[in-house]
């Protein structure tokens, strides 16, 4: 699934790296635990979370993701911001909550464990 | 000329918005130096829990790296707390996180294990009331 196509599911706003909206993703997770994230994550791109903390960002910068969208209209600092932009991290917001946003993106076509599904 | 390359990094501990900032540069670094991803992501979360470890456990401490032709050494050290029962630490899910830490996505007690996993070797030194110090290795080849 494109990153764009995602955002037009989400009903999402791109806070960040728009120049990467074209990029292919195939799997994704929802967490708000970073612990989790890290221990637990494998080829995951997209991170949707709840959590807001400069944390976030660095956690997907370290698993190699492409993008985090933050659920429940949470809005990340500017700093933030910065850390995505030097790793070329899209991030976008939704108003959805973390249940419905990951629903929608799994009946799409989104999966969580790309490896079950090849 | 087999000069290995070293990289010192003091970690904050005061500063929680701070920590995994060494972990980031490194994987900069390793990129720059063109290893491979699946090295680079090994290190780095290894790099990255240590990290967090010191700040949320020990308040603060010091990461070194060293890259050398056949492995990366990775050697963190504070002077925290102290583990008491290192086996204890080493479980899945064992974890003295306050609630404070867990509101900020942390302290599941999956760590130490994911060090563990991610590195070839680890070893834990850690003596209770002055320090601990992690050393981890991850072979290149
Ligand atoms: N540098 C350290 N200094 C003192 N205690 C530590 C240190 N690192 C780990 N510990 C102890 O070992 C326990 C297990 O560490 P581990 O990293 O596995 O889990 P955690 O940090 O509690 O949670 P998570 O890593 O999942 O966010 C910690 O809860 C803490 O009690
Ligand atoms: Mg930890």
């Amino acid at each position: 699934m494109k990153i764009s196509t995602m955002k037009d599911l989400l009903d999402a706003e791109v806070l960040c790296c728009e120049e990467n909206l074209g990029r292919h993703v195939y799997s994704a997770c929802g967490c708000d635990l970073m612990s989790d994230v890290l221990a637990y994550v494998k080829d995951q791109a997209v991170l949707l979370t709840g959590l807001v903390n400069p944390q976030v960002i660095r956690t997907a910068e370290m698993m190699d993701m492409v993008c985090i969208v933050f659920v429940r209209s949470k809005l990340p600092t500017e700093e933030m911001l910065n850390l995505a932009k030097d790793s070329g991290i899209v991030i976008m917001q939704t108003k959805k909550r973390l249940y419905e946003a990951c629903g929608i993106l799994y009946s799409n076509g989104l999966v969580g464990n790309k490896a079950k599904n090849e | 000329m087999s000069e290995e390359l070293v990289f010192h990094f003091d970690v904050d501990g005061e500063d929680f918005t701070s920590a995994g900032q060494a972990s980031v540069q490194i994987k900069k670094i390793l990129r720059r130096l063109g290893l491979s991803p699946e090295i680079i992501r090994r290190v780095s979360i290894a790099m990255y829990e240590g990290e967090i470890n010191m700040v949320i456990h020990a308040g603060g401490g010091v990461a070194d790296v060293r890259v050398f032709e056949d492995y990366i050494e990775l050697v963190l050290k504070d002077k925290g707390p102290g583990i008491s029962d290192i086996n204890k630490a080493m479980q899945e899910g064992y974890s003295t996180a306050t609630d404070t830490i867990r509101s900020l996505g942390f302290g599941a007690g999956m760590g130490l294990p994911n060090m563990k996993r991610y590195s070839d070797t680890m070893e834990i030194n850690s003596v209770v009331g002055e320090g601990t110090e992690i050393k981890m290795r991850v072979n290149i080849r």
